[in-house]
C-alpha cells in the first residue's frame, strides 16, 4: 500500500516537474517570434495578396518575373552566411544570442553531440537527439543532417529550425507553386490524392534533388492515377524553379517537403 | 525500477521536434496543360501513295489536327500554335530538343511518323514529358488508310489517359435524332456520327417520328422509340444489318428504352390507362418482367453500371422526382428533394453520380447528384434543355438545347451541347442538321 502511494506520488511529482519545466520553455517561442513575422509581412504581403491561382495566372507570372530579378541582383552566397554580421537578418535577435553561446563553447572544436547540450538547453537536462533516436528512427536522420549543416556554417539556431517558414514565407512559396501546378482534372476525387515530395535545395531555390516519398504506390494496381498526379507535381516543381525561398536561413529550408494535395481543388 | 521511471520521464518530456519543413500545396491551376502536337512526319513515297488513295495532301498533318482538336475540345489541354515550333517533325520524332519545346512553354510533346506499306497505314507516335526530358509513351497502329481519323481518336485516348489518369472518350460515336424543317412539321431521323461530328450516317428515312435512341454496350444495336403507324413503341435496330424489330408485344404504348449494362435486357416504360410502369424484356427469350407496380407515372429508367440498381423518375409523391430501387423493383427510395421537377435520370458509367434534368421556375437545368441524392450540382441553366448522356469515362455530359420560337414561329433550333462534370467547358457539338436526344457510345476500341 505504502509502496503504491510512493510510486503514485513520485509519478505525480514527475509530471508536475515536467509541466514546470516544459511550460516556460514553450512560452519562450512566441516572445521571440513576433518581430520576425512583422518585418517580413511588410515585404511580402503585396505578393501574397494575389487572388488564387486559376484566375490570377497573369499576376502570378508578373510576380515571378520580379522574383527572378531580385534573385539575379542579389544571389545569396554561402560565404556570406559564414559571416552573419554582414547580413541584416530579421532573426538578428536570436542569432546574436546564439553567437554569444557559440563563442563561449568554441563551436568549431566541439562535435555535434556535445553541441546539442548547449547552455541554451541545459535546463532541459537531456539530449533531444538521443531521445529522438530512441523513439523514432526518422529523428536519427535529422541528427545526421544537422551534423552536416555544421560544416557549412555556424549560425544555425535550434529555435529557428523549429519555427520552419514564417507564414509570409510559406505564403510566397505556396503562391508560386499554385501558379505552376496544373492539376490533372481526370483524377478520381474519392481517392487519396496526396503526393509528398522531398526536395534538396540550393541557396538560390533551385532544386538539386526531388524524391517522391510514396514511390511504391505508383505501381500498385488501380493506382495509375497516382503516377499521373506525382508527375504533375514534379512538373510543377521543375516549372517553378528556382523556388521562391526566403533569402536567409538556408539551413532551415535546404531540405523541404512539399505535400501536393489535389483533393480540395477537385472537390470544390 | 528507477531506470524505468527515468525512461518514462524521458518519454513524457516535450522536446524540440526536428521535423523537416513541410509545405502543403492544396491549390493549383486548372489551366489547360500546354501541349505541342507536332505534325506526324511522312516520307515522300508514302505521301504520294496516300494522296492518291485518300485525296489528302499530307495525312500526317491531318491526323495531328484530329488529335489537336480532340485535346482542345476536352478543355484540359492547350495545343500550342504550330508556327512556333522550332524543330522539324521527323527530327523531333527521333530525338526532340527539349530546350526548344520548353522555350515555347510546352509541357508535353507529341511526335509521330506515318508510313504506307502493304496497302496498310502504319502510324506510330511518341509522347514526351518536356520538363523531365523523357519519353513517357510510344505506340504504333496499323490499319486500312480510310480509318485514319479513327487512328487520330485512338491516339488522343492514349495521350489523354496517360496525362489525366482516366480513360479517354474520343474513339466513340454519338447517336442522335436529326431534325429538319419547321417546328410544326419536323422531319426526324436517327443519325450516328463520330464524337467530333464527322462521318455522319442516317439510319432511318424520316417517315416516322423517332425519339430517344440508346446504344447497347457493344455499340452494335440501338433501341429507340418510333411512332410507326402512329403507335409509339420501342424498337431495336441492328446498325450493321439495318434490321429493325418491335421490342415485346405490349398492348399499348412503350417508351423510354435503355439497355441493361450487360446488354441482355431492355428496360422501358409501358403505359396503359394513364398509368405507366417500368418493365424489362430479355432479348434472348423475350421474357417480360414488371419492375414497378404503382398507380403513378414511373418512367426514364436507367441501370447502375453494375446492374444492381435502377434509377427512374416518378410522380408518386405528387411531383416528378428521382427514385432508385434494386433491379428487381424492391427497396424504392426517393433521392431528389430539391425544389422543382426532376427527370431523365442517367446513372454515370463510374457509378458515383446520377445526371438529371431539372425544371424550376420555368428554367431547365442539367445537373448531377450522388446516388444517395446528396451533393446536387446544377451545371448549366437555359430556356429549354434536357436528356443528358454520359461520356464513357463519366467526365462529360452531352445534352440538347432548344431555342425559343419568336412571334412569327421562327428562330427555333435544337442543338447538341456538351459540358464537363465541373460545369466548365460548355461547347456546341457540330452536327449537320439540328439535333436532339443524343446518346454517347462506349469506347469503340476498348
Amino acid at each position: 500500500m505504502i509502496r503504491n502511494i510512493i510510486i503514485s506520488s513520485t509519478f505525480h511529482l514527475v509530471i508536475i516537474l515536467i509541466t514546470a519545466m516544459s511550460l516556460p520553455f514553450l512560452a519562450k517561442k512566441p516572445i521571440d517570434l513576433p518581430p520576425i513575422i512583422s518585418v517580413e509581412l511588410i515585404q511580402i504581403t503585396e505578393k501574397t495578396n494575389i487572388p488564387f491561382a486559376p484566375k490570377a495566372k497573369k499576376i502570378i507570372e508578373k510576380v515571378k518575373e520580379k522574383e527572378k530579378l531580385l534573385s539575379e541582383q542579389a544571389p545569396p552566397k554561402v560565404v556570406k552566411k559564414e559571416k552573419p554580421d554582414s547580413i541584416p537578418l530579421p532573426e538578428e535577435k536570436i542569432q546574436k544570442v546564439e553567437k554569444l553561446e557559440d563563442k563561449k563553447q568554441n563551436p568549431e572544436k566541439i562535435d555535434n553531440e556535445v553541441k546539442q547540450v548547449s547552455e541554451f538547453e541545459k535546463d532541459e537536462l537531456f539530449d533531444p537527439n538521443n531521445i529522438a533516436a530512441l523513439i523514432d528512427k526518422s529523428k536519427e536522420d535529422f541528427g545526421e543532417t544537422t551534423n552536416k549543416t555544421d560544416k557549412v556554417s555556424q549560425d544555425r539556431d535550434k529555435t529557428v529550425n523549429n519555427i520552419g517558414l514564417s507564414l509570409s514565407e510559406e505564403d510566397a512559396l505556396k503562391a508560386q507553386i499554385f501558379g505552376c501546378w496544373s492539376i490533372p482534372l481526370g483524377l478520381p476525387y474519392n481517392e487519396n490524392l496526396l503526393v509528398r515530395i522531398k526536395l534538396k535545395l540550393k541557396p538560390d531555390g533551385s532544386v538539386i534533388k526531388s524524391e517522391i516519398l510514396d514511390h511504391a504506390r505508383m505501381n500498385k494496381p488501380g493506382q495509375g492515377f497516382y503516377k499521373v498526379l506525382a508527375e504533375s507535381a514534379l512538373r510543377a516543381i521543375q516549372l517553378c524553379q528556382p523556388l521562391r525561398v526566403p533569402t536567409t536561413g538556408y539551413e532551415r529550408w535546404k531540405d523541404l517537403q512539399l505535400n501536393f494535395d489535389a483533393r480540395e481543388m477537385l472537390e470544390g | 525500477m528507477f531506470l524505468r521511471y527515468i525512461l518514462i520521464l524521458f518519454l513524457l518530456i516535450p522536446f524540440n521536434s526536428f521535423a523537416l519543413i513541410e509545405v502543403d500545396i492544396t491549390r493549383g491551376n486548372l489551366n489547360p496543360l500546354p501541349i505541342a502536337v507536332s505534325p506526324l512526319s511522312l516520307d515522300s513515297d508514302s505521301k504520294s501513295k496516300l494522296k492518291t488513295i485518300l485525296k489528302k495532301d499530307d495525312i500526317g498533318a491531318q491526323i495531328s489536327i484530329v488529335v489537336e482538336n480532340n485535346l482542345k475540345k476536352s478543355g484540359l489541354f492547350n495545343p500550342l500554335n504550330k508556327d512556333s515550333f522550332l524543330q522539324k517533325p521527323d527530327i523531333a520524332h527521333f530525338k526532340p530538343r527539349f530546350e526548344d519545346w520548353a522555350l515555347i512553354k510546352a509541357q508535353a510533346l507529341i511526335t509521330g511518323k506515318v508510313t504506307f506499306s502493304d496497302e496498310k497505314l502504319r502510324v506510330e507516335f511518341r509522347l514526351w514529358d518536356v520538363l523531365a526530358a523523357k519519353e513517357i509513351m510510344a505506340l504504333a497502329f496499323t490499319t486500312v488508310p480510310s480509318n485514319w481519323r479513327r487512328v487520330g481518336h485512338i491516339i488522343t485516348d492514349k495521350i489523354y489517359e496517360r496525362l489525366t489518369g482516366e480513360k479517354g472518350y474520343f474513339d466513340t460515336r454519338i447517336i442522335y435524332v436529326s431534325e429538319e424543317g419547321p417546328k410544326i412539321k419536323r422531319i426526324k431521323k436517327l443519325a450516328i456520327m463520330d464524337q467530333d461530328g464527322f462521318n455522319t450516317k442516317y439510319l432511318t428515312l424520316g417517315n416516322e417520328l423517332v425519339l430517344t435512341p440508346r446504344f447497347n454496350p457493344t455499340n452494335q444495336m440501338v433501341t429507340y422509340l418510333s411512332y410507326f403507324r402512329n403507335l409509339p413503341r420501342v424498337y431495336l435496330l441492328d446498325i450493321e444489318t439495318g434490321i429493325q424489330e418491335v421490342v415485346g408485344d405490349f398492348p399499348g404504348m412503350t417508351f423510354a428504352p435503355r439497355f441493361s449494362p450487360d446488354g441482355k435486357k431492355i428496360i422501358m416504360s409501358f403505359a396503359k390507362d394513364g398509368n405507366s410502369d417500368i418493365y424489362t424484356m430479355e432479348l434472348e427469350n423475350r421474357i417480360v418482367e414488371r419492375i414497378t407496380n404503382h398507380p403513378s407515372i414511373d418512367t426514364s429508367p436507367s441501370y447502375s453500371p453494375d446492374g444492381k440498381y435502377i434509377c427512374f423518375n416518378s410522380d408518386r409523391s405528387g411531383y416528378q422526382q428521382i427514385y432508385i430501387m434494386k433491379s428487381d423493383g424492391s427497396n424504392v427510395k426517393r433521392i431528389s428533394f430539391g425544389k422543382g421537377l426532376y427527370g431523365t435520370p442517367v446513372w454515370s458509367p463510374r457509378g458515383d453520380l446520377i445526371a438529371f434534368t431539372k425544371l424550376h421556375k420555368g428554367k431547365f437545368y442539367i445537373g448531377v447528384m450522388r446516388t444517395n441524392g446528396k451533393g446536387e450540382r446544377l451545371l448549366t441553366e437555359n430556356f429549354y434543355q434536357e436528356a443528358p448522356s454520359w461520356s464513357p469515362n463519366g467526365r462529360v455530359l452531352i445534352f440538347y438545347r432548344e431555342t425559343k420560337t419568336d412571334d412569327k414561329g421562327e428562330g427555333f433550333s435544337a442543338k447538341l451541347w456538351s459540358i464537363d462534370l465541373t460545369g466548365y467547358n460548355e461547347r456546341l457539338v457540330n452536327t449537320e442538321t439540328d439535333a436532339s436526344d443524343p446518346s454517347w457510345s462506349s469506347l469503340l476500341s476498348d
